[in-house]
């Protein structure tokens, strides 16, 4: 996970507040959460290396397949569910989105968008599957199945009459940090979205 | 649940050889019995009016007695955790790849307490022992125990050792149930508590199994309903057929398969050839059977199974784990093993799951391992690492 986007999610999550992150990776963020804003949770994760980095940092790890959903949490059991660059690895990200607004009361969903001009450009020019520094696989190899671009992840929203509450893209350079904010679908390279029902 | 892996590691290959290494080797080590003179009373209603543990320890306890870890043995378990009797002695304490300078529990910075469990017949008071008002060996009549009696005993000896609260309770399959006991029984007195193969209580083909085994011993001529001692007699062949059934439950089909698949000892199946056939398979359990029956006690066998089957962490909590976990204050690590199907995964995500709901710090790991219930007690990195890593950090805050 960028810096930046780490930055964002922080101030988007109440202190002393209870949080679930779905595929926590190394647990930084969970680490700084609770380090900065007193917020406790637990981070689910399937990769042994992650998970034995998050035992060491001291952050709650659970092993578990987020692809398996989550249904062994109860409604409303936490105050924000958060998802970072994971949307797009899971089998069915809708219905993640779902099962996230049921045990949480809210959301926090970050995603690289695929609408970004450079992703645009390497379809469009070169006639390959874009290749980046967030998306550095080949498409034989890669874990990323599901890809939309910010416009197709708030059609979804709509169809599910799910309220943004706040939204924020990340662009990495300029001049793309200063348009990012006029088209966001073609500038920002990670969305962050904020969602409740 | 056993102790017998030592055959089957010895076997099967290794990647990670710690116990050879003489230096992360607590070395040679001693037990030593502390006796209790104060009554203990126990769930059943009855008291034990004096008893002894059999104890072992490795490590200094530091100044601030902060650094205490507590072992909880499983079904067939002791004392001898780890290190050596003897400069000659082949075989190391049950968990000796676990627990030595340097390993996940690191003698080195802990004080690490380990204790034959009463009812057990290592050492400290159960079946084997004079019960003072008869004279006599208790045999069948010792007191039925639950694992909280465990804890309160264990207790005893917290107090007598000057440890105020275990920076650590650890245990796999029935030990993860007696660390899961003392984090809700003494909640004060436990800030980790580390669960491993273990369950909130067993299942129904877990109680099947115990009680072919029971059958088993029950069955024996030898074991004369209990009474064997007076009769001057071993139900060998009953704690065998118990023991053989039990350690098939403990590994995987894939391990055996792996380990011995269909390889003969003796004979041969060739056409026109008539001679008796073993398989390696059959000359292990029969080995494996034999060697339990010449140390372990019958009644014991039948005492601590049923406190297995008695175990229901949340039955004083209107059979709600949640509530159960509430009592604690300690932080969790919660480990299983893929291929374990007597002490599934599944059981320890009811755990989990529990702490969770309780809003308790957890965290947890599926170990992908190929054998079976065993597991815990054999050398496996990733176990080695989630293990050491926990433990490190425990170790940073005593």
């Amino acid at each position: 996970m960028l810096r930046i986007d780490l930055d964002i999610l922080q101030q988007w999550i109440t202190p002393d507040s209870r949080v679930l992150d779905l595929g926590c990776g190394q647990g930084d963020l969970l680490r700084a959460l609770s380090d900065k804003r007193q917020v406790e949770g637990y981070g689910l994760e399937i990769d042994p290396d992650n998970i034995a980095t998050c035992i060491g940092k001291g952050v709650n790890v659970i092993e578990q397949d987020l692809n398996e959903g989550l249904s062994n949490f109860a409604d409303d059991s936490f105050d924000t569910v958060v998802m970072t660059y994971s949307l797009q690895v899971l089998r069915r990200p809708d219905l993640m989105i779902d099962e996230m607004l049921r045990v949480g009361r809210e959301c926090v969903v970050t995603f690289p968008n695929f609408g970004n001009i450079r992703t645009r450009c390497s379809l469009l020019f070169r006639g390959r599957m874009p290749v980046t520094k967030q998306l550095s696989h080949q498409w034989y190899d890669t874990p990323n199945i599901h890809f939309c671009t910010v416009r197709d992840f708030e059609d979804l929203c709509r169809q599910k009459a799910i309220r943004v509450l706040e939204r924020s893209v990340v662009a990495e350079r300029n001049p793309d940090t200063l348009l990012k904010g006029l088209w966001p679908n073609v500038f920002g390279t990670t969305a962050i979205y904020r969602l409740t029902r | 649940m056993s102790d017998s892996s030592a055959h089957l590691q010895s076997n099967h290959e290794s990647t990670d050889d710690l116990s050879r290494e003489p230096q992360r080797s607590v070395g040679l080590v001693a037990p030593e019995i502390y006796r209790f003179d104060q009554p203990l009373g126990l769930s059943c209603g009855r008291t034990l009016r004096s008893y002894e543990l059999m104890v072992e320890t490795y490590g200094q306890l530091n100044a601030a007695k902060s650094n205490a870890v507590l072992i909880c043995h499983a079904l067939s378990g002791d004392h001898h955790a780890a290190g050596y009797y003897s400069e000659d002695d082949k075989k190391p304490g049950w968990w000796d790849d676990y627990i030595g300078p340097g390993k996940p529990i690191d003698s080195d910075r802990f004080f690490i307490v380990c204790l034959n469990n009463l009812g057990g017949c290592d050492g400290s008071t159960g079946p084997r022992s004079i019960d003072p008002d008869t004279g006599k060996a208790w045999g069948k009549d010792f007191p039925p125990l639950r694992v909280r009696d465990w804890v309160s005993s264990q207790r005893e000896l917290a107090d007598r050792l000057g440890i105020e609260q275990w920076a650590v309770v650890i245990g796999g399959s029935l030990g993860g149930m007696n660390a899961m006991r003392w984090a809700v029984d003494c909640p004060e007195r436990v800030r980790h508590c580390v669960v491993i193969a273990s369950a909130l209580k067993l299942t129904a083909q877990n109680i099947a199994f115990n009680e072919i085994a029971r059958r088993a011993i029950r069955s024996d001529p030898d074991f004369h309903n209990g009474d064997f001692a007076e009769h001057g007699t071993v139900p060998r062949n009953g704690l065998a057929l118990a023991r053989m059934v039990g350690h098939v439950t403990y590994l995987s089909d894939a391990l055996m398969g792996l380990r011995f698949g269909r390889e003969l000892r003796s004979g041969s199946l060739q056409r026109g050839l008539e001679s008796p056939v073993e398989f390696q398979v059959e000359s292990y359990l029969q080995y494996q059977g034999e060697k339990f029956a010449e140390s372990f006690d019958a009644n014991t066998y039948i005492l601590i199974t049923k406190m297995l089957d008695y175990f229901d962490l949340a039955r004083d909590y209107q059979d709600d784990p949640v509530r159960a976990f509430r009592q604690t204050q300690c932080k969790f690590l919660v480990l299983s093993f893929t291929s374990d199907w007597r002490f599934a995964p599944d059981r320890s995500r009811e755990i989990v799951n529990a702490l969770i709901a309780a809003n308790r710090d957890v965290s947890s790991a599926c170990i992908e391992s190929d054998m079976g219930h065993d597991a815990f007690l054999l050398p496996n990195e990733r176990y080695e690492t989630a293990l050491g890593t926990y433990m490190a950090r425990v170790a940073e805050e005593c």
